[in-house]
């Protein structure tokens, strides 16, 4: 038994310490939006944020996350209260099937994060270990230059922030 | 009551139709004539009952329903939008469901750009029935003439302001009656939710982390398998002690059915470490009997074939002046799904229920139903999001993997996820081709002859037969690949596309159908089209510079088609493309254009592509697009699958081939089958739709791909000066070919 704080709760995994973080999240913790793309760290469709860096969780065992705090796209916003980033693909309809596009979103949350106005240049680097196969790239880029804008609004004024 | 039910329904069943066609003579005669015993549009022609495609609850909730699936490329909003206009319903009031054996019509698979053409109009139709029974019913209870009735939020509406909701108007079978050939169609002009960029209604869930993929279903008491496959097509087993896999923790069950060998977990991650343990243990006898990846166009071109001229036209009198001819060749290609492909399956009360990302549900219960010799009603089977297919990747062998371990676990439900390298290795890639292009050029620089022969193989291996599916062939007692058949034109195969849509004097095409294959093969997007296009479109540039012609006008030299030209001209003008332009230095402009089956959608791109001379690196910086896929129903959906055919197809073009060596197949993960990253993500995209109201439903999923390809090909052959035409162009190719 460990102890694993995911989106701001702590919960008891009883898995063993080798188990990849993407299987705990979605075996144990019944959780969606992290996927299994490629069990490789090739491919992206896995990432999560922890400690405020983007964390591929298919290869990133639960043994390195003790007290540690992961942050899924479940974490971020809901569908009735999206985050600003989840407002932004949605507003941007930046996907097609979406199988990549959580992890891609968690990526993007991360480096918005540490860096609140990327250039374009930025944010294609920041992808850059992320797949997407429909070919949604020029939406996805669009969208994360809204979550940008969408972000800086909300910080300026707080008010706001839960207006979906 | 029910007496009166059987009353209304004896009334209704006979009557329907009559109350529609008398009613609505007037109205019809404004509609496009169709004679007498026309079939009804669409899929209606297959399942003409309009309680297959829409159902009206007494509370008057309206469900729709389809046989085609959502595949990421947005046909759920689409569909829905359609009803909800043809219906005069708000779009949020409709539910809608998707391919279902137990609930849909069938209509084979969701392939081939044909959703919106086959379900689309079966919905469009169904629904303008659906609610002008309504009205004939709603006139009959207000003794009002029909004509002074309007349909408004779900409610048939009297000029004196009386008000009936479908939900009453409908009662016992009134839906149950067969569709007719002509339908009262809203007046385009007058569309409120078709022609609108009515957001996805399937996207929000799946950027909130909702479940939306079969990959995130969790049934009680699920238990997780995984497969170990061969290490290569034919590989034998002939050792596997399973025993200490048995012994390992959560490890409820390992099946071993001749080379087919599962395992089963309580948790996903047992299962995985169960998997390396079986595949460690498992001793395999292979053969190798692949072709010489190096040498495949040889190797395809002197496999035997059955040829058969597709095309001919002649006129003696053109006469050619100067004659060009060229090869073009294209490597297996791979669908690559980002999510590896995963079934649900459970055995309960003698049936066994699949859920999976299948694109046809129908066709994989036959194949299903055949594994397990049970009668296929006895398989229910059912459509849930996968990742993004492209066409027949392993989403069918995966059902199969769940059924038959299913099986083995009666009231158990079990979910099979393949892991990458198995995607990779056992997916059926799209086929390899070679064509051969001869042309000539009369006195005043046009064609007077073209000469074209495609080497392919089917491009559908896709079940209905057992055979089709892995997990068949790799059973003890194995069912054997059913024989492969051409896809017969007008849409065709490996020749899709392959006959040109420009006008020539003299032209002959012929298909060389390889029944032979080396390796696992089916339908990848757009199928023969993407080579097809690309090989014509780039020799029609070869053909344009040897005319010293500019390639716009060239084509436009060529082309009959008043839409192919509308499509052309927009692209072109909106490119900014002019006669005697030149690029910057090391930038090459390109152009290429196809309507595809060259009975669909119309799309033409223009490209700007920049290449580094010392390193031979493309990159696509801009392109412009124009489509014209009939009405459109979704604006912004149809903009979305073109972006996506367009760097898709870019992908495909610049980087992709599937590697083997004599026994294995080679490519098995990203590091091994490199694809698009956003580094090479174009600076701009842009899509332009030229709207056909009230024509024909064209479809958009793979009108784009081939395009694209040979637009690139040409502005890398207008940047270098070097003409490319071995798929794919990668940046050695270019490289060697700058140094030559």
């Amino acid at each position: 038994m460990m102890t694993l704080k995911v989106n701001g709760h702590d919960h008891q995994v009883d898995a063993d310490p080798d188990t990849p973080l993407l299987y705990v999240l979605r075996d144990d913790l019944k959780l969606n939006a992290a996927k299994f793309g490629c069990g490789l760290g090739q491919c992206g469709s896995c990432t999560v944020i922890v400690d405020g860096k983007a964390v591929l969780s298919c290869v990133t065992p639960l043994v390195l996350l003790e007290g540690k705090k992961v942050t899924t796209l479940e974490g971020l916003g809901t569908i009735e209260t999206p985050a600003p980033i989840q407002r932004a693909f949605i507003e941007e309809q930046a996907a097609q099937c979406g199988y990549c596009i959580a992890g891609i979103m968690m990526r993007a949350q991360a480096l918005l994060q540490r860096n609140s106005k990327p250039t374009d240049a930025e944010i294609r680097a920041e992808l850059e270990l992320n797949l997407c196969r429909c070919g949604t790239h020029m939406r996805i880029l669009r969208a994360v230059r809204r979550a940008s804008q969408l972000m800086r609004t909300a910080d300026a004024s707080p008010s706001q922030r839960r207006t979906p | 009551m029910s007496t009166v039910v059987l009353n209304r329904r004896s009334v209704l069943a006979g009557g329907g139709a009559l109350i529609l066609s008398f009613s609505l003579r007037d109205s019809f005669a404004q509609d496009q004539a169709a004679p007498a015993a026309a079939p009804p549009p669409g899929s209606l022609k297959g399942a003409p009952y309009l309680d297959s495609w829409i159902r009206i609850d007494a509370d008057g909730g309206i469900t729709v329903f389809t046989g085609k699936a959502e595949i990421g490329q947005g046909f759920k909003t689409a569909c829905q939008q359609i009803a909800a206009e043809e219906l005069e319903v708000p779009f949020a009031s409709l539910k809608l469901v998707t391919a279902d054996t137990a609930r849909t019509a069938n209509e084979g698979y969701t392939s081939g750009s044909n959703s919106m053409k086959d379900s689309g109009t079966a919905v469009q139709h169904a629904a303008a029935q659906v609610r002008a029974l309504l009205l004939a019913e709603a006139a009959r209870r207000l003794e009002l003439p029909f004509e002074n009735l309007k349909t408004e939020n779900g409610a048939v509406i009297a000029p004196d302001g009386r008000r009936l909701g479908y939900g009453e108007l409908v009662a016992g079978e009134m839906l149950h009656v067969q569709a007719q050939a002509r339908s009262m169609l809203r007046d385009p002009a007058a569309y409120r939710i078709m022609g609108q960029s009515i957001p996805r209604v399937d996207i929000p869930a799946k950027v909130t982390g909702g479940p939306a993929y079969v990959q995130d279903m969790r049934l009680p008491g699920m238990l997780h398998a995984r497969v170990v496959r061969p290490p290569g097509y034919g590989a034998e087993l002939i050792e596997c002690d399973t025993a200490a896999i048995e012994k390992m923790p959560g490890v409820t069950k390992v099946m071993r059915d001749g080379n087919f060998l599962a395992v089963v977990a309580a948790k996903e991650y047992q299962a995985v470490k169960a998997m390396w343990a079986l595949s460690s243990a498992a001793k395999w006898r292979e053969t190798a009997k692949l072709p010489k990846q190096d040498n495949l166009p040889d190797v395809l071109t002197k496999l035997p074939s059955r040829d058969e001229t597709i095309f001919q036209n002649n006129n003696p009198a053109a006469a050619s002046a100067r004659t060009i001819e060229a090869t073009y060749t294209r490597p297996y290609q791979a669908h690559g799904s980002i999510g590896p492909s995963c079934a649900v399956a459970q055995l309960r009360d003698d049936t066994v229920t699949v859920w999976t990302h299948t694109q046809g549900v129908y066709p994989d219960r036959a194949g299903i139903a055949e594994i397990l010799r049970v009668p296929p009603a006895r398989v229910r089977v059912i459509h849930v999001e996968g990742s993004g297919c492209y066409g027949h990747n392993g989403a069918d062998d995966a059902a199969a993997d769940a059924a038959l371990i299913a099986r083995a676990l009666p009231g158990v439900p079990v979910r099979v996820q393949w892991m990458r390298e198995q995607e990779h290795a056992w997916e059926p890639f799209g086929p390899a081709m070679v064509t051969k292009l001869k042309a000539s050029l009369d006195n005043s620089g046009a064609i007077s002859d073209w000469n074209f022969e495609v080497w392919s193989n089917t491009h559908s291996m896709r079940p209905g037969g057992a055979g089709s599916m892995l997990a068949a062939q790799h059973m003890a007692q194995p069912f054997a690949l059913p024989a492969p058949r051409p896809i017969p034109l007008p849409e065709g195969g490996g020749d899709r596309n392959a006959i040109p849509i420009y006008k020539f004097p003299n032209a002959k095409v012929v298909h060389h159908f390889i029944p032979e294959m080396p390796l696992r093969i089916s339908a990848l997007r757009a199928l023969g089209a993407y080579h097809n296009v690309f090989s014509i479109e780039s020799f029609i540039d070869e053909l344009a510079t040897a005319a010293g012609a500019d390639p716009v006008e060239f084509r436009l030299k060529h082309l009959d088609d008043r839409r192919g030209r509308d499509v052309i001209e927009k692209a072109a003008g909106e490119f900014g493309w002019r006669k005697g332009q030149k690029a910057p230095p090391d930038r090459g402009y390109g152009f290429g254009f196809a309507r595809y089956k060259n009975l669909a959608a119309y799309c033409a791109v223009a490209s700007e592509v920049e290449v580094n001379r010392q390193s031979g690196r493309p990159r696509l910086m801009r392109a412009v697009a124009a489509v014209d896929s009939g009405q459109v129903v979704n604006p912004d959906g149809l903009i979305n699958q073109i972006e996506g055919a367009i760097l898709q197809s870019m992908s495909w073009t610049l980087y992709e081939s599937v590697a083997f060596d004599d026994k294995r197949i080679t490519s098995i993960d990203w590091q091994t089958y490199p694809i698009l990253r956003f580094d090479a993500v174009p600076e701009r995209v842009d899509v332009h739709i030229i709207n056909r109201p009230g024509q024909p439903f064209l479809g958009s999923g793979e009108t784009g791909q081939g395009p694209a390809a040979a637009s690139i090909a040409n502005a890398i052959a207008d940047a270098t000066g070097k003409r490319l035409r071995d798929l794919p162009l990668t940046r050695k190719r270019i490289k060697d070919a700058i140094d030559a």
